[in-house]
Formats: C-alpha cells, structure tokens, sequence
C-alpha cells in the first residue's frame, strides 16, 4: 500500500448543515490522511452523526465543501458528483458500517450473496470466483466458511456486524464510515470485533471516520480525535493527548465521567 | 392500425366502442407503446383502465391487446400454450364481441397473439404482434421492495442485484432453479422480466421478427421489445443459461424440443407428458406424427385428440 501523503484523501471544508431553524453542525474543518483513523466523539445530539452522514453524502450540507482524491488521483468536489458517480464511489472505494447491522445488509440473502453483492455490482459473472472470495472475506472476519449459505437472519450481532464489515472490505475501499459499530453488542463480543477492526485497519491502510460516544473505543481505534458539542468541533488533537490531557472543560466532563471498573 | 369506429359499424353492433376501450385511451395505450418500442425493455408507465375482469386475469395484455387491433386483424389467445383454456377462451369471445374480429387458433395465420405463460413453438414471422399479460414487471422487485430505488437502478443501469438472485439460486440449489420469469437484458441494456413464460422461450425472444408488446394492468405499465432485437439471459461465465430439457417426446405427437406440459392419469402415478403448444399438437397430428399415447386411433380422433370441439366458435 503506498501513501500518497502530500495530499488528503479527504477535506472538509466549512461544513454546515441547518434543519430548518435547528443546527445539526456548523463550520467542521479538517483533513483525513490515507490510514488515518478519525475518531468523531461527544454527547447525544451533538451533531456527530449528522456530520457523518453530510461526509458519506447521505445528507446534503447547508454550507461547506468535501473534496475527496478519487482512485485516478484526481480531487472532486463530492457535491458535484452525479447520482451514478455517487452510487459508485459509495460501492467501490467507500465502506459504511452502521450500528445496526441490518441495514447494511440483505438479511433475505446468504452470508455469501450478500459480501458478493459488491463484486456481482462491478461486473464480475463468475460463480466459482466470487464464492472463493467470499469465503476469503468470511475466514478474515472469522465467520465459520460452512455458515456461508446462511441467511444472516440466523446470525448472532456480533456476527452481522462482522459480516457487514466483510460486505464492504471486498472491493478494498480506501476510506470506511463507521457510526457505533460495536453499540448493542455484548463487552466480550465488542472486544473481539474492535481486536478485529483494529487488525484489519492497520492491515489494510485503511482511512476511517469513525462516530462513537464510547471513549474507549475511541481510543483503542482512533489516531486523531474530534470532540464537538452543540455541532461544532470544541477540540481536536492526537487521540492520546485529548484524552490524557482534555483542554475544555466539556472534554474534561467527558473524559471523567468514563465509569472505571 | 384501427379505423374509425364508422367504417366497423355494419359489422358489429354491440354498443361498445371498437375493442372495448375508447378512442382516447387507445390512444394514450399506443402512446405507451411507441415510447417502449422507442426503448426497449424499459417499463412505461400507462393509465392503466378498468377492465371487465379482475387483476390477474390479463388486464394489461387485454388493453395493450385493444390498442393495437384492427378490424382485419386475425386474433388468436393462448394460455399456457393452450387456445382452450377458460382464460384464452373468454378473451377471444371478449374481442369477438366488442370488435368483431376473426380469431383463430393457427400460430401462422394470426397477425396478433395474446398469450399468458408461453410463446408459441412455431416461429413467429415479421407482421406479427405477440402480446404478453405481465404480472410483476418489474424484475428486481423481490430483492428490492422500494420502486423508488428499482427505478433508480434502472436509470443507473446498476443491475449487480439481479446476478445476486442467480447466486442465490446456486448456491441452495447448486444450479440456477430459477425456471420461470427468467431475467433478460434487452438491447443491452435494460434488465427485463419476459412475464411468467417458461425460460425454455426465453431464445425465442431473441432477434424474433416479430414485435412484442408487454403489459401490466395492476402494475400500469408497459414495455416492449422490437423486432430483431437482442436479448440474452442472464448467466454466470461457469453456470452458463441452459433451457429445460425433457426427457420423452410428447405423448401425443412425437415432438421434441418442445415445451411439454405433464399430465397426471390415475391415482397409481401414471402421466403423460404431452405438448404445452396445442396448435402446434394438432398440426404435428395432421401431418401424420403420432406418440406413444396415440396408439393405432383413427385418424380423424387422432387429430383432436385433446380437443373435443371448440366451445368458443361464435
């Protein structure tokens, strides 16, 4: 994997999205680097996952630009792709991770139709390929290779969320939006999918916006760190430092209410 | 292709206007029908009417049917193949009624040919206008429920999803079990559903000289696929298309590489497979060809065999 460091792979700039009278965030700033993991933290209705969503063009930004470095090297503004520009982007070279499992995946179709989705969208029309890729992704996610033919409707949380992982790391996406991945799920099942993300990421060269209350989390994923409250970032730094040595008071708050065990 | 309703009026005076539907809704049909021609296999939506028979019962083919005929046309129905099903039977004496039209159960001498389930087994010639009653016309709707996004798909030609359906079928099934409403790209380019026909028919829709005209009444819409245009199957490289293979010739006429129905005859498992295409049945019989089932009958039974007088013959 070979770095192209002079330049981000993602910039926002100025990002700012209104409902109605009501602000989701406003005035987001910041750059992501080919391999960087971006935790996005705060308190509920702090503007994260909308600022997640106006990144992955799920919501369209009040104000406010995203420049992304395509896979041919050349920068685009991403408002002005086209639908089919969008879509394509959003199957090859993005990933999306939702904390429900189920809305990433087709819960009517086996574990093994659905990584292979993403690879049947891009033209590939052999059977025997895409059924040994899948089960390449399967054994990497450590989902047993006879669950293949199992509709995730049978599969534990743990497992769809792995799963879900699988579905969008087949086609080596550069860039993957996580929104709580590990929320709903059991400590020790957490454990092993954060074990599990971690490897992957570093294995892969990954770039992630991950979104997550949990600071824990944050912490063992995340290189960077982007605090916000009310929708604006109150504080931003290398992961350890914000957390050893929080500036704001409200990232004091924060760092300090985590329940020691 | 239809004359004013002046020119018709000697010959039916049935108080409906010619082939049932008003001038203006014909015309909003053909209207339909040329922008699918214009593209084909992409679904058209058409204010689809009420029609004297319930969903389901051909509604749509009925329509598209009553839009393109004219009073010289040679109508013919079928319904799995057969000109003597209820279904076939009541729609032939729908448009002898309403339009006064001659009909007939002959594959070649028909200029139009409504049918639910098959295509017939003679080759259709240029002239020729086969309308198919569709169901579902959309063919991604089991995979994705929302028509807003099936629509999108299709404009952004984005047809990965229907190859995850074939998946699916091989790998439960470790063959494509799907054997029916087989999924096409016309034109190469829009994905269509070719209605509920068997996917042996399937080839039959490729470059065939005839026109075909598909419709949806529940649905409201419509499609079309030109003469001489191109449809292939869909397929995996190593699963390629194959179409269903019978074992035995037809029970009645001795054919081969045609689409055979199954007929059940006692309660101790005994059956016959014998021809879907009963025109195409019977003409073998005239000529002479006789199947197992046919033993040494005389040859005046022989050629109706499974007939037994035509119920519709007004």
């Amino acid at each position: 994997m070979t770095f192209d460091s002079d330049r981000p792979l993602l910039a926002a700039q100025g990002l700012t999205k209104h409902y109605g009278a009501r602000m989701g965030c406003q005035d987001v700033t910041f750059d992501l680097h080919e391999g960087e993991v971006v935790a996005i933290v705060g308190g509920s209705g702090s503007g994260k996952s909308t600022l997640l969503q106006l990144l992955s063009l799920q919501l369209a930004a009040t104000r406010g630009s995203v420049h992304y470095r395509m896979r041919d090297g050349a920068t685009r503004e991403l408002g002005t792709l086209n639908d089919a520009e969008r879509r394509f982007l959003m199957r090859t070279d993005w990933g999306y991770v939702a904390q429900d499992a189920a809305n990433g995946l087709r819960m009517q179709v086996s574990a093994g139709g659905n990584v292979g989705e993403r690879l049947m969208g891009l033209g590939q029309r052999h059977y025997g390929n895409i059924r040994n890729e899948a089960l390449s992704w399967l054994d990497r996610v450590e989902i047993d290779r006879d669950r293949i033919d199992d509709q995730p409707i049978a599969f534990s949380g743990g497992m769809r969320q792995r799963l879900v992982i699988a579905k969008n790391l087949v086609t080596q996406p550069r860039l993957v939006f996580m929104d709580e991945p590990t929320g709903g799920l059991d400590v020790s099942v957490q454990a092993r999918l954060l074990d599990l993300l971690r490897g992957l990421v570093a294995d892969l060269g990954l770039a992630v916006v991950l979104v997550t209350h949990d600071l824990a989390v944050a912490r063992l994923l995340s290189h960077r760190i982007m605090v916000m409250r009310h929708g604006r970032v109150i504080e931003q730094g290398l992961t350890d430092q914000v957390l050893d040595d929080p500036r704001e008071a409200y990232t004091q708050l924060l760092v300090s209410s985590v329940l020691q065990v | 292709m239809t004359t004013p309703l002046r020119a018709r009026a000697s010959r039916t005076e049935t108080g409906y206007n010619f082939a049932y539907l008003d001038e203006q809704t014909k015309r909003m049909i053909r209207r339909a029908i040329l922008k699918g021609i214009a593209i084909p296999g992409y679904q058209v939506p058409f204010a689809s009417r009420e029609m004297p028979m319930p969903y389901g019962w051909g509604t749509g083919g009925v329509q598209v049917t009553a839009a393109v005929l004219g009073p010289d046309d040679v109508l013919k129905v079928i319904d799995q193949g057969s000109d003597d099903t209820t279904n076939a039977v009541s729609i032939r004496k729908f448009f002898v009624k309403t339009a006064g039209v001659a009909t007939t159960t002959s594959t070649a001498d028909a200029t139009i040919i409504q049918t639910r389930h098959r295509i017939p087994e003679a080759s259709l010639k240029a002239g020729q206008i086969l309308v198919y009653q569709v169901p579902i016309p959309e063919p991604l709707r089991f995979l994705e429920p929302r028509e807003t996004e099936t629509r999108r798909m299709h404009a952004l030609e984005e047809y990965g999803l229907m190859h995850v359906k074939l998946y699916e079928d091989i790998a439960r099934h470790k063959t494509i079990a799907t054997t029916y409403a087989y999924p096409v790209k016309v034109d190469g380019r829009y994905v269509m559903d070719p209605s509920p026909t068997p996917k042996f028919d399937n080839p039959k829709m490729h470059r065939s000289p005839a026109l075909q005209l598909f419709g949806a009444g529940r649905e409201k819409r419509i499609y079309a696929i030109p003469p001489h245009t191109e449809v292939i199957s869909l397929d995996f490289d190593d699963y390629p298309f194959e179409v269903n293979r019978f074992e035995s010739p037809c029970a009645l006429c001795a054919a081969t590489g045609v689409y055979l129905d199954e007929v059940i005859l006692d309660d101790a498992g005994g059956r016959m497979f014998v021809c879907s295409d009963t025109d195409h049945c019977e003409g073998r019989r005239a000529d002479g060809h006789r199947g197992s089932m046919l033993g040494d009958a005389p040859a005046t039974l022989a050629s109706k065999a499974n007939v037994g007088g035509r119920a519709d013959d007004v």
